[in-house]
C-alpha cells in the first residue's frame, strides 16, 4: 500500500514528508527530480516512475507535486485517486492548496494525513467524517482555542463511519432548510481549420449544496434521462432505482458534494455555442504576418455568451504583435509567446474581433507550426446538452425545504485549429 | 496566527529550549512544545533526543496532545527502542479505554511502532481488539495484523492472527470485511504462503454483499480479490458479473478500473453467443471513455490499460476513436498513449478521420510527438491496405513542408510502406531523392539508401547518389554502412557494366579499412558470392523478400491474457508480466538477474515429466530452480488435446524435504488447444516430511477439468542450498574437527578441467561457499560449506592438483545418516 508521501514544490524542494510505514529516505525522490528535469514542462513529468526498490506515483496540482512512494504491487489509480483526494481535502480545509497554506497549517496537515491513511490503507477520506475528527482551522476557532485551551480534535467517535450512510452525520439541524443543485456542463471540442467539428463531448456534473435537517430522503427526476447513459454517482445514490426507473434517489451528505457526473459522448450531436473566423498567415520572405480573429455566437438558444477569454500559443518565431481589439483587452508575452485576449461578453449585433499584424524575426523562415486557439466562455441558465430537471421531492422529514436548480455551460478544452 | 511559527528557529539552543518547554507545568505550554517538536520533525530535523520528555506528555486526557505524541512515537521509536518500551503501558491501558475512538487509536499506533521488542507486548491487546464489540475497533485491528506481519511474520502466524483475520471476512460490518481482505491480500503478497485467502462460493457471496456497502477503497480491495477467483461454471461467472457491473458507475476511477478487470477476466468464461455476453461488452465502453475525462494522471493509467483492452477486444471501443484525438495541451505522456491507441483502432471505416488528425499533429511543436505522428501515418498505411495510397500522399505533403525532422521520419516510414507494397508507389522516388541532402540522421539515411538500392533500375543516377554517400563511409554509423554495402551490391547486380568500380570500392572499404566485424563479414560474403558465381549471387541478393507483417508491436497473446487478469496494476502500466513486480518487492536487482542467468545455464533444461499420451493431451515439461532465495518449479503446460482445459490444480506427495507449493497453480485462463503456458510455481519446505527413495524424488498430482494425472520427478539438490550457507571461519574449523570420521565421505570428481578459482566461483553460484583456500605442496585445497533448507550444514574439502583433471573431495556433515545420502547426490 502507500508507503510514504513527499510534497515537492515547483523549484524541486521537498517541503513535507509523511511516512505511514518505515521511513523511506528522501533520496528516493532523486529519481523524481531526474524525471522532472527531463520534462520540458512541469505537467509532462510521467505519473509513474520506477526506481530500483520503489515506485513513485505522482500527481501535479496547484503547482505542487504529491509524490507517493509504494513498494509492492498497488493499483496505480488507487494511489492517484487517493492523492487527488488529499488535495481536495486540503483545499476544503484551508481554502487554497498552496505551499504557504500547507506550511501554515502543518499540524492539521499531519493530523489529516494520519487520519486518511493507516499503514497505507485509506481510513477516512470523506470530508464529513474528517471534519468531525479534525475541525478545520478558522480564525475564530484559533482565537477561541488560544483562550480556552480547547483543540481542533474532535472528542467523539465519528458516528458516520459506522452507520449505513457513512457520508452523513446524525443530528443535523438547520433553521433554514435549503437544497441547491447546480447542473454544470463543460464542453470539450476540437474544431478544425474550416470550422467543422472534429470531436465534441460534454462533461457534466450536478453539484449540490444541501442543508437539510435530520435524515431527508430526496428524489430527483429528469425530463430527458435518456441523455444520461454514462454516469458516475456519489455513493449515496441508489443504483437499483436508477437502473429501473431512471430516478435519482438518495440520502444526501450534509453540505457540498458532487451528486453525479456524466458524459455525453461524441456520438450524440453536440451543439457548439460559438464560432471563430480566423486568418493567421505568414508569408515566405516577409517579416510580417497577418492576424485576424472574429468570434460569434451559434446555437445558444438566445442566451448570452459571457466571460469569453481567447488564448493562443503563437509560433516561436513571432517577436511581437500589434493588434487592435474591437472590445476587451489583449496581452502578449514575448517570452512565452502566449497571446491572450479578454473579450468579455459577445454582443451578437457587434461581433468582437482582434485584427493586426505580427512581426517575425528578420530573415527567419516561415514558422512551421499552426497556432491553436483556445477559448473559454460561460453561458448561464442553459445546459448545452439539453438536460433538464423535472422535479425534486423530499421524503422522511416534515418541514418544507427551499429548493433551487441552476444551469450553466462552460468551455472545457475548447480548441480551434488554424 | 498560523502553524508556520513553529518552523521559525530563533536560537541555536533550540533543542534545549524545547526540552524545558516540554517539562513545563502548564498543559498548554506542553502542547505548544509538542507541536514545535512535530514541526521540526517534519522538516527532517533530528529531535530524537527529546524522546523521554515527549513520552512523558503521553499520559493525558487531551486527545489532540495524545495524537501528537503518538505521531512522534511512530517516527522515533525505532531509533530509541529502549525508551519506546516505556510507552507500552500507556498503550495497553488505552486499549481498554471505554471510548472506542481511543481504543482504535491505540491499536493503530501500536502497529506503527516498528520495534521487535515491543511487538510481543502488543499481541494480547490486539487479540482483544480483533474481537471488540465496536466494528470501528475491529476494522482498525485488522489492519494492525498486516502491520505486525510486516515486522514479525512468524509471530503473527504463531499467534493465530491469520485465522482471526480469515474469520473477519464473515463479519457483519462491510468495512471490517473490506479491511480484512485488504490486510490478507497485503500479507499474501509479501509472503506467498498458499491459501491465505481461500476463496470459495460462500466467501465470494460475503464479499459481494460487502462490496455494495463498504467505502470506495474497500470496494477496490474486494474487487481485486474477486479477480483472483476462478468461478466454477458460467452461471457463477455471470452472477458475479451482474453484481459487479454497477461498480462501473462509481465516481472513483480506481473502483471502475478494478471492476473492468473482474469483468474482462470473467468475460472469457461466458459463452460468446449468449445475450448477456453482448450486453456486458456494451456496458464496458462508456466507463472506459469516462476515465479519459479525469485528471491527466488518471488518463495515463487508463490509456495504458485501454491499450491492452483494445488488443484483446477491439470491438469494445471501435466506435469511440474520437475520444482518443489529441488536444494540444494534453501532457506529452497522454498524447503518446492516445496516438498508440488511435493506430490500434484505425480501420477502413475511420481512416480518413485518423489521417486528417495525424497530419494535424505533424505540425505541432513537440518534436517527439511530431515524429511519432509521422510514424503513425506509416503504420496506418501498413495496417489498412485501402488507405495506403492516401497515407503516401499525406506523407508526401509532409515532405513538402521541408521541416527537417518531419522529412526524415517520413522517409523512414515510406521505406516500410515500400516493403509492404512493393512496386506500387515507386513514382514518388524522385520526390524523395530531392531531399537527400537534408538527411542527417542514420535511420533516415539508411532508409533512403535502402530505397535507392532496392529500386536502382528505375533511378537513372542511382550510382551517383550512392557514390555521394560513399565519400564519408567511415564516419557513418554501422547501420548506414551495412545498408550502403548491400545497396551498392544490389545496384551492381542490376547494372553491372557501369558500377564495377563502385562495388570494388565499397567492398574494399568494408573488408580492408573497417574493423567492424559485422561489416567485414558481410563484405567478404558478398565478395565471394560475386567472384564465384554472379548468377547465384543475383538469386540470393535480389530474391523476393517476404512482406512485412501488419502489426509488429502487438503484445504476445499469453502475456496479454496474463495482463488482462491484472488490469489496473503496475504490471498493466508497464505491460510486463506481474511476477516481475512481485520479485521487485523483494528488492531484486540487475545483478541477481545475471546470477539467475548463470543458474539457468546449469539447470534450466526442461524435462518432459508428463507426456501427452499419458495424460489425455496435457503435456508438462519442467525443471526446478532457485532464484533470489526462493525455490521455484518452472513448468510449461501444453494442451495437445482438442478441447480447452480449465480448473488446474497441483498437489505434492509428502517428500524428504517437505516441499510444498506456496501458491495455487497460476493458470487463470482456460488453456486452449495447442496453446502452451509457462508458469513458475514458488515452493517452500514447510510441508510434511517423509523419506523417499531416491531421496530427491517428488511425486506430483496435477488435476484439470478432464482428469487427475500423476508423475514423479527428481529435484536437483542444489535448489535446497540456502544463500546464507557461508560459515564463519572459526566455526568451520571447530566444526570440521568435531565431526567424527564415520560421517566422512571421500570421493573423486573425474575429468574436470577448471582451476580452483573458477571452481569456487561456479560453486558459489549454487550457494556452496568457499571459506578458505590454501596451497599445500602444489595442490590447491578449498574448504567449503553449504547449508540446506532444513538447517543441515555440510562441510567439504576439495583438493585440486593443477594439471590433474580428477579432484579429490572429502565431505563431512554433522547430521545423521540422512545427510549421508545427500552428499552422494551433491556431486
Amino acid at each position: 500500500m502507500i508507503h510514504s508521501l513527499f510534497l515537492v514544490n515547483s523549484s524541486g524542494d521537498i517541503f513535507l514528508e509523511k511516512h505511514w510505514k518505515s521511513v523511506v529516505s528522501r533520496s528516493v525522490c532523486d529519481y523524481f527530480f531526474e524525471a522532472q528535469e527531463r520534462a520540458s514542462e512541469p505537467e509532462n513529468v510521467p505519473p509513474v516512475i520506477p526506481t530500483p526498490h520503489h515506485y513513485l506515483i505522482s500527481v501535479l496540482r496547484h503547482r505542487i507535486y504529491f509524490v507517493a512512494v509504494i513498494q509492492s504491487e498497488v493499483p496505480p489509480l488507487f494511489v492517484i485517486e487517493f492523492l487527488h483526494r488529499v488535495v481536495d481535502t486540503f483545499q476544503d480545509y484551508f481554502g487554497v492548496c498552496t505551499e504557504a497554506a500547507i506550511k501554515d497549517n502543518v499540524v492539521v496537515v499531519y493530523e489529516l494525513l494520519e487520519e486518511m491513511l493507516d499503514n497505507g490503507f485509506p481510513l477516512a477520506t470523506e470530508s464529513n467524517i474528517l471534519k468531525e475528527l479534525i475541525k478545520p482551522p478558522t480564525i475564530l476557532r484559533t482565537v477561541v482555542n488560544t483562550i480556552t485551551g480547547s483543540t481542533n480534535v474532535g472528542e467523539q467517535l465519528p458516528t458516520g463511519q459506522l452507520s449505513v450512510v457513512p457520508w452523513r452525520r446524525t443530528g443535523v439541524k438547520y433553521t433554514n432548510n435549503e437544497a441547491y443543485f447546480d447542473v454544470v456542463e463543460e464542453i470539450d471540442a476540437i474544431i478544425d481549420k474550416s470550422g467543422s467539428t472534429i470531436t465534441a463531448e460534454i462533461q457534466g456534473v450536478i453539484d449540490a449544496c444541501v442543508k437539510l435537517s435530520g435524515m431527508p430522503d430526496l428524489t430527483l427526476s429528469f425530463m430527458n434521462p435518456r441523455l444520461l447513459d454514462d454516469v458516475s454517482f456519489h455513493p449515496c445514490v441508489r443504483f437499483k432505482r436508477w437502473e429501473a426507473e431512471r430516478i435519482l434517489s438518495f440520502i444526501p451528505p450534509d453540505g457540498n458534494f458532487r451528486l453525479l457526473s456524466y458524459h455525453v459522448s461524441s456520438q450524440n450531436l453536440v451543439a457548439i455555442p460559438v464560432y471563430v473566423k480566423h486568418n493567421i498567415t505568414f508569408r515566405e520572405g516577409s517579416s510580417q504576418g497577418r492576424f485576424e480573429l472574429t468570434l460569434g455566437p451559434k446555437q445558444t438558444m438566445g442566451k448570452a455568451v459571457e466571460s469569453v477569454l481567447v488564448s493562443s500559443q503563437l509560433p516561436r518565431g513571432v517577436l511581437n504583435v500589434n493588434l487592435n481589439p474591437s472590445q476587451g483587452t489583449y496581452t502578449f508575452d514575448p517570452v512565452t509567446k502566449l497571446l491572450s485576449w479578454d473579450v468579455g461578453k459577445i454582443n451578437p449585433q457587434k461581433l468582437p474581433s482582434l485584427k493586426g499584424s505580427m512581426s517575425l524575426q528578420a530573415g527567419a523562415s516561415k514558422p512551421d507550426e499552426n497556432p491553436t486557439i483556445n477559448i473559454q466562455f460561460k453561458i448561464q441558465q442553459m445546459a448545452i446538452s439539453g438536460l433538464k430537471v423535472n422535479r425534486l421531492d423530499m421524503y422522511g422529514e416534515k418541514y418544507k425545504p427551499f429548493k433551487g436548480i441552476k444551469y450553466m455551460t462552460k468551455a472545457g478544452k475548447f480548441q480551434v485549429r488554424t | 496566527m498560523t502553524d508556520s511559527k513553529y518552523f521559525t528557529t530563533n536560537k541555536k539552543g533550540e533543542i534545549f529550549e524545547l526540552k524545558a518547554e516540554l517539562n513545563n507545568e502548564k498543559k498548554e505550554k506542553r502542547k505548544e512544545a509538542v507541536k514545535k517538536v512535530i514541526a521540526a520533525m517534519t522538516v527532517g530535523k533530528d529531535v530524537s533526543s527529546l524522546f523521554p520528555d515527549v513520552v512523558n506528555c503521553m499520559q493525558t486526557d487531551n486527545l489532540e496532545l495524545k495524537k501528537l505524541v503518538y505521531l512522534y512515537l511512530m517516527n522515533y521509536a525505532k531509533s530509541q527502542p529502549d525508551m519506546a518500551i516505556m510507552a507500552v503501558n500507556s498503550f495497553v491501558k488505552d486499549c481498554e479505554d471505554p471510548n472506542p475512538l481511543i481504543r482504535a487509536l491505540a491499536v493503530r499506533t501500536m502497529g506503527c511502532i516498528r520495534v521487535d521488542k515491543i511487538t510481543e507486548y502488543l499481541c494480547e491487546p490486539l487479540r482483544k481488539c480483533l474481537k471488540d464489540e465496536d466494528p470501528y475497533v475491529r476494522k482498525t485491528a485488522a489492519v494492525c495484523v498486516a502491520k505486525l506481519h510486516d515486522i514479525n511474520a512468524q509471530m503473527v502466524e504463531d499467534q493465530g492472527f491469520l485465522d482471526s483475520l480469515r474469520d473477519l471476512i464473515a463479519d457483519s460490518n462491510p468495512m471490517v470485511v473490506a479491511n480484512a481482505v485488504a490486510a490478507l491480500s497485503e500479507i499474501s503478497e509479501s509472503h506467498p504462503n498458499s491459501n491465505l485467502l481461500d476463496l470459495n462460493p460462500q466467501n465470494i457471496n460475503k464479499l459481494l454483499t460487502a462490496l455494495n456497502e463498504c467505502t470506495e477503497w474497500g470496494q477496490i480491495f474486494i474487487l481485486d480479490c474477486l479477480s483472483n477467483y476462478n468461478p466454477k461454471d458460467e452461471r457463477e461467472a455471470q452472477s458475479i458479473c451482474e453484481r459487479v457491473t454497477p461498480r462501473l458507475s462509481h465516481a472513483n476511477s480506481a473502483v471502475v478500473l478494478s471492476a473492468v478487470k473482474v469483468l474482462m477476466k470473467f468475460l472469457e468464461l461466458l459463452p460468446k453467443d449468449s445475450d448477456y455476453y453482448g450486453t456486458l461488452l456494451k456496458k464496458l465502453s462508456p466507463p472506459l471513455v469516462t476515465l479519459l475525462s479525469g485528471e491527466p494522471e488518471v488518463q495515463y493509467v487508463a490509456l495504458r490499460n485501454i491499450n491492452l483492452i483494445v488488443q484483446k477486444r477491439p470491438e469494445i471501443l471501435k466506435q469511440e476513436i474520437k475520444v482518443f484525438f489529441v488536444k494540444y495541451n494534453d501532457p506529452i505522456y497522454v498524447k503518446l498513449e492516445k496516438l498508440d491507441i488511435m493506430i490500434r483502432l484505425a480501420s477502413q471505416a475511420n481512416i480518413a478521420q485518423v489521417l486528417a488528425e495525424l497530419k494535424e499533429y505533424a505540425t505541432e511543436v513537440d518534436v517527439d510527438f511530431v515524429r511519432k505522428a509521422v510514424r503513425a501515418i506509416g503504420r496506418c498505411a501498413i495496417k489498412v491496405e485501402q488507405s495506403a495510397e492516401r497515407c503516401v500522399s499525406t506523407l508526401l505533403d509532409l515532405i513538402q513542408t521541408k521541416v527537417n525532422y518531419v522529412v526524415q521520419e517520413a522517409i523512414v516510414v515510406i521505406r516500410d510502406i515500400f516493403r509492404k507494397y512493393p512496386n506500387k508507389y515507386e513514382s514518388i522516388i524522385a520526390t524523395l531523392c530531392e531531399n537527400l541532402d537534408s538527411l542527417d540522421e542514420p535511420d533516415a539515411r539508411a532508409a533512403m539508401i535502402w530505397i535507392v538500392g532496392e529500386y536502382a533500375e528505375r533511378i537513372d543516377n542511382a550510382d551517383e547518389l550512392l557514390e555521394s554517400f560513399l565519400e564519408g563511409f567511415h564516419d557513418e554509423s554501422t547501420q548506414v554502412q551495412l545498408t550502403l554495402l548491400t545497396a551498392i551490391v544490389k545496384l551492381f547486380l542490376k547494372k553491372p557494366s557501369e558500377t564495377q568500380e563502385l562495388v570494388q570500392q565499397v567492398l574494399s572499404l568494408a573488408t580492408q579499412d573497417s574493423d567492424n566485424p559485422d561489416l567485414r563479414d558481410r563484405g567478404y560474403i558478398y565478395w565471394r558470392l560475386l567472384s564465384t558465381d554472379p548468377v547465384t549471387a543475383k538469386e540470393v541478393v535480389l530474391s523476393e523478400k517476404p512482406l512485412i507483417s501488419e502489426e509488429t508491436d502487438l503484445i504476445e497473446p499469453t502475456l496479454l491474457d496474463e495482463l488482462i487478469c491484472h488490469i489496473g496494476s503496475l504490471a498493466s502500466v508497464y505491460h510486463k508480466p506481474p511476477n516481475a513486480f512481485v520479485e521487485g518487492s523483494h528488492g531484486i536487482h540487475q545483478h541477481s538477474a545475471d546470477q539467475f542467468a548463470i543458474m539457468k545455464q546449469y539447470f534450466s533444461v526442461l524435462q518432459v515429466w508428463l507426456p501427452a499420451t499419458k495424460a489425455k493431451g496435457l503435456e508438462i515439461a519442467g525443471t526446478f530452480s532457485r532464484r533470489q532465495g526462493h525455490m521455484y518449479m518452472d513448468m510449461t503446460f501444453i494442451n495437445k488435446a482438442l478441447q480447452h482445459m480449465t480448473d488446474f490444480a497441483i498437489q505434492f506427495n509428502k517428500n524428504s524435504f517437505g516441499v510444498i507449493p506456496t501458491t495455487p497453480l497460476p493458470i487463470h485462463t482456460p488453456l486452449m488447444p495447442n496453446q502452451s503456458i509457462d508458469i513458475s510455481l514458488p515452493l517452500s519446505t514447510i510441508g510434511p516430511v517423509m523419506k523417499m527413495d531416491p531421496l530427491n524424488n517428488l511425486q506430483v498430482a496435477v488435476k484439470n477439468i478432464i482428469d487427475v494425472f500423476y508423475f514423479s520427478c527428481l529435484i536437483p539438490l542444489n535448489i535446497f542450498f540456502v544463500e546464507d550457507g557461508k560459515m564463519e571461519r572459526q566455526v568451520f574449523l571447530v566444526t570440521w574437527k568435531d565431526i567424527p570420521n564415520e560421517n566422512e565421505l571421500q570421493y573423486q570428481i573425474k575429468e574436470c578441467h577448471l582451476n580452483a578459482d573458477t571452481v569456487s566461483g561456479k560453486l558459489q553460484n549454487n550457494n556452496i561457499f568457499t571459506i578458505a583456500k590454501r596451497n599445500v605442496e602444489g595442490q590447491d585445497m578449498l574448504y567449503q560449506s553449504l547449508k540446506l533448507t532444513n538447517g543441515i550444514w555440510i562441510l567439504a574439502e576439495l583438493r585440486i592438483q593443477p594439471g590433474n583433471p580428477n579432484y579429490t573431495g572429502k565431505k563431512k556433515t554433522n547430521a545423521t545418516a540422512f545427510s549421508y545420502k545427500l552428499m552422494v547426490h551433491i556431486f
